[in-house]
């Protein structure tokens, strides 16, 4: 029996019909077609499905479309402006080479978002326990904890 | 993941109603473990009841000498919260220090204590802290609630709504955290209640523990001196391919006296 779920994903409005069991992770990507947001292991350890919701990071692949039912997702794809200018953490994540395939990258950065969201001024300690739920099998991470540290300076500035 | 079908519970008493009335069904918290065991075909329900949209399973208050957490709060909330900081740091340090960033941010205290996993970290702290596992139909003390593995007192159409820890004189929770899991490989909670002391352990045996020979030393002296000789027995411990009985044994002793010397 499919379920109507409603939603709002990048700051648009979406509905679909989905099986109880379907995957939040699996709408973003087979539903909705946006398949910036992956998936890595399946399991909630690898944190490459990681999206905002309501503007907390969660794991997508852990979730259940039905529970996004009236919540705000962000995924990867809702970050830069509309005119391409990349987000301050994706730009980061480019200037200090903060992948190598790529792969976790979109959970990397929606979670370090969600770092500099949480703590700004996180010392570079805090910032590498905080990514303990996000694994990159390429870069040993130097480039990411950089990319977030610096990127979280820069929200920083903004926000004040 | 076999198919289900899924139910918004309005309120507790819809949910318990649901529980009772339909065929396998499972209540659905923050589905942080119950999602996966659903992927590995571990359970097949017929039926999930979602208690998320309840407003009233969720939020902390501090009532006189207790830290009341309602079930639906998430382990982020208690870690981040002002008033948990301050009246009971140790059960805010327990909770930033469950799973990581984004489990903290959807697993409930109420799924957590529900589920009894043997290495969990709240059943530590509801057992160590004293607490009470309040329910849709009466109040268990935590010392009769966890009854073994994935085990509880819970009966049918009985939903936790909160978890009431007593405020203790001092406190300290010590984990040896698996490092890719973040459950705890052995987890202790001291607390002290004037002359009383509890001594809770996770992660080792099927089911949370106390250790009464720790606590009678320490209510004696509290000091890690006091129980630096004491060993708990590996008999009734679990072995598996992380560590054996006898290395969580002697985790025990460790991480107990660990805590005892942050605490004094």
């Amino acid at each position: 029996m499919d379920i109507e779920v409603k939603m709002t994903v990048n700051g648009k409005a979406v509905s679909g019909k989905v099986e109880a069991r379907t995957l939040l992770v699996q709408f973003i990507r087979e539903h909705l077609r946006l398949t910036g947001t992956h998936v890595g292991c399946d399991t909630t350890q690898c944190g490459c499905c990681v999206v905002h919701v309501d503007g907390v990071a969660m794991k997508s692949c852990t979730m259940l479309a039905v529970q996004a039912e009236g919540k705000a997702i962000t995924t990867i794809e809702g970050l830069a402006a509309p005119d391409g200018t990349l987000h301050p953490m994706q730009q980061a994540f480019r200037d200090h080479h903060g992948l190598q395939c790529g792969f976790c990258t979109p959970g990397m950065v929606m979670m370090g978002v969600d770092i500099a969201n949480r703590l700004p001024g996180a010392d570079e300690k805090t910032v590498r326990h905080q990514l303990e739920g996000n694994i990159c099998r390429c870069t040993g991470y130097q480039g990411i904890v950089e990319a977030i540290m610096d990127a979280s300076a820069v929200m920083n500035a903004a926000r004040s | 993941m076999h198919n289900f079908n899924y139910h918004r519970a309005a309120d507790v008493a819809d949910a318990s109603g649901k529980l009772t009335s339909l065929d396998d069904p499972k209540i659905l918290a923050g589905g942080m473990t119950l999602l996966p065991t659903l992927k590995n075909r571990l359970a097949a329900p017929s039926d999930l009841i979602d208690l998320a949209g309840i407003a009233d399973l969720k939020g902390i208050s501090v009532e006189g000498n207790e830290v009341v957490v309602r079930a639906m709060t998430p382990h982020a909330v208690v870690a981040a919260s002002a008033e948990v900081q301050k009246a009971l740091p140790a059960l805010a340090q327990l909770a930033g220090n469950i799973g990581d960033p984004a489990v903290r941010h959807r697993g409930t205290i109420g799924g957590s204590v529900a589920n009894s996993d043997p290495a969990a970290d709240y059943p530590a702290g509801c057992v160590g802290l004293d607490a009470t596992i309040v329910t849709n139909k009466r109040k268990i003390a935590a010392d009769d609630f966890f009854l073994g593995l994935f085990e509880t007192a819970l009966e049918e159409g009985e939903v936790i709504t909160s978890v009431r820890f007593k405020i203790p004189d001092r406190a300290h929770y010590m984990k040896f955290r698996h490092p890719a899991s973040g459950y705890a490989v052995v987890g202790v909670m001291v607390a002290q209640y004037g002359s009383k002391v509890r001594v809770a352990v996770t992660g080792a045996g099927p089911c949370v523990f106390r250790v009464s020979e720790m606590e009678a030393a320490l209510e004696k002296s509290f000091a890690p001196a006091s129980i630096a000789n004491i060993k708990v027995s590996a008999e009734q411990l679990m072995g598996d391919i992380h560590c054996s009985a006898e290395y969580r044994a002697h985790l025990i002793s460790v991480y107990a006296r660990r805590a005892v010397e942050a605490m004094v």
